[in-house]
């Protein structure tokens, strides 16, 4: 969801992130079901069709497909053991469709506007404070680079000064240096205003 | 320009006293604070915000007492801090400038506007949809810039801004801090970024030893040095 985000202004671009959501999940559960190949090579044409009114570069679509591919890379042999290949076929093709329609999910819609979707989901929920929950999603997606870069700065300091890898080396001053960077980050969150 | 007024503030973390009896009323368009690493100058920053509250005495914006209005005062101080990564909220630079006008609940055409004003100010116009992690250092601090001043505050306080960055890199963001047409509070080691200002002070152990012209401070400062 961080790094897939290709900006562009296609239909798919600009379609409401609250519409491409439902689209979504209604594309994969009809994708789940079809029993056929041919029923498949149609949703997967269709998939195909999508990425290139949405113009996004080759490379990126592969990118948010091959995870999958190391998953299926196990699972396809042992579904064709059980079930045969053309079973294993199909299970493949259907998620590979469907990691790609959601890959296309991402690769449109930047975090803001899911965000903003999710906020919209949850205003019905008279209990739910949606702003916060919305905040706290993005706040969790940006921990991720943020706790890379401090877990990535500390074995480097390790091993510039020679000391072991064991894992509470390691883990003490990620502890710590994550406690003030959570204080920090907190501060600027009052000095921007989440507080209003 | 808006004036701030430290009201014979003290603040003790603890058994610490860390500022003791200030009192300042700061109306120049810039404003340096200079001293030792540990003389308080972070806290005395703070508190022009409302991050941090004074133990004793008030700090006061414009009128409005900073702990009883805090988020008012907050709306006209935007605030620089020294490590740009602690400030970045959102996954792009367009979002995260955006998401200072959060609180504003303008339409999002006026938003789109001011956000694409801000970026281009600060040069970020080629990077608006960039992961916002993935920026050098300089880029990520004129970032924190451009998210501060999207909001338009009156005042701008920096806690040295430039501490983390390379020579090049301070001396674009310290030539951009200068050009604003907001009163800026700047705390610094880097003695040249407040060289031109209008006014400079001198802080140590807690308390203001010198407070003059830039030349007249650094001045003071060089020789306190030596
Ligand atoms: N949150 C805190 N809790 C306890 N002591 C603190 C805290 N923040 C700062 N201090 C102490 O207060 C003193 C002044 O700190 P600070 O204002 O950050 O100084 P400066 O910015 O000039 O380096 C230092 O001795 C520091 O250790
Ligand atoms: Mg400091």
């Amino acid at each position: 969801m961080i790094a897939l985000y290709h900006p562009g202004r296609s239909l798919l671009h600009r379609a409401p992130a609250l519409l491409k959501l439902a689209l979504l999940a209604a594309s994969v559960t009809v994708v789940a079901l079809p029993r056929e190949p041919w029923q498949l090579a149609v949703a997967a044409g269709i998939t195909i069709v999508l990425f290139l009114v949405a113009a996004v570069p080759v490379r990126l679509a592969a990118r948010g497909v091959a995870p999958v591919l190391w998953l299926l890379l196990v699972a396809v042999p042992l579904n064709a053991w059980f079930s045969g290949w053309e079973s294993a076929a199909v299970m493949a093709g259907r998620v590979i469709t469907a990691v790609a329609l959601a890959a296309l999910f991402t690769i449109t819609t930047t975090v803001t506007a899911v965000l903003g979707a999710m906020t919209t989901l949850l205003r019905p929920f008279p209990f739910i404070d949606a702003d916060r929950v919305g905040l706290m999603m993005a706040l969790t997606i940006r921990a991720v680079p943020l706790l890379a870069a401090i877990v990535g700065s500390v074995i480097e300091a390790r091993k510039a000064r020679g000391l072991e890898r064991s894992l509470r080396a390691i883990a003490v001053p990620v502890i710590v240096r994550s406690l003030q960077t959570a204080d920090e980050l907190g501060e600027a969150l009052i000095a921007r205003g989440v507080d209003d | 320009m808006p004036e701030i007024r430290f009201e014979a503030v003290g603040h003790r973390f603890g058994d610490d006293r860390v500022l003791s009896d200030i009192s300042l009323t700061l109306t120049e368009a810039r404003v340096g604070i200079v001293g030792a690493n540990g003389s308080g100058k972070s806290t005395l920053a703070r508190m022009i915000n409302g991050l941090v509250s004074p133990t004793t005495g008030r700090v006061g914006v414009d009128g409005l007492d900073v702990k009883r209005d805090g988020r008012e005062v907050r709306r006209r101080v935007g605030f620089v801090f020294t490590n740009p990564d602690n400030q970045i909220v959102m996954p792009t630079v367009r979002e995260d400038v955006a998401f200072s006008l959060r609180r504003m609940r303008l339409p999002s055409e006026v938003a789109a506007a001011r956000v694409d004003a801000a970026l281009d100010r600060f040069g970020l116009t080629t990077l608006a949809d960039r992961a916002a992690h993935t920026l050098s250092g300089g880029q990520k601090q004129l970032l924190s810039l451009a998210a501060v001043l999207v909001a338009e505050p009156a005042i701008v306080v920096a806690d040295e801004p430039t501490t983390l960055l390379d020579a090049r890199n301070a001396r674009v963001v310290g030539e951009h801090l200068s050009s604003l047409d907001q009163q800026i509070v700047v705390v610094t080691h880097q003695l040249d970024l407040v060289e031109e200002f209008d006014r400079v002070i001198v802080i140590d152990a807690g308390r203001v030893v010198a407070d003059d012209s830039a030349a007249g401070a650094l001045a003071w400062y060089r020789a306190a040095l030596t």
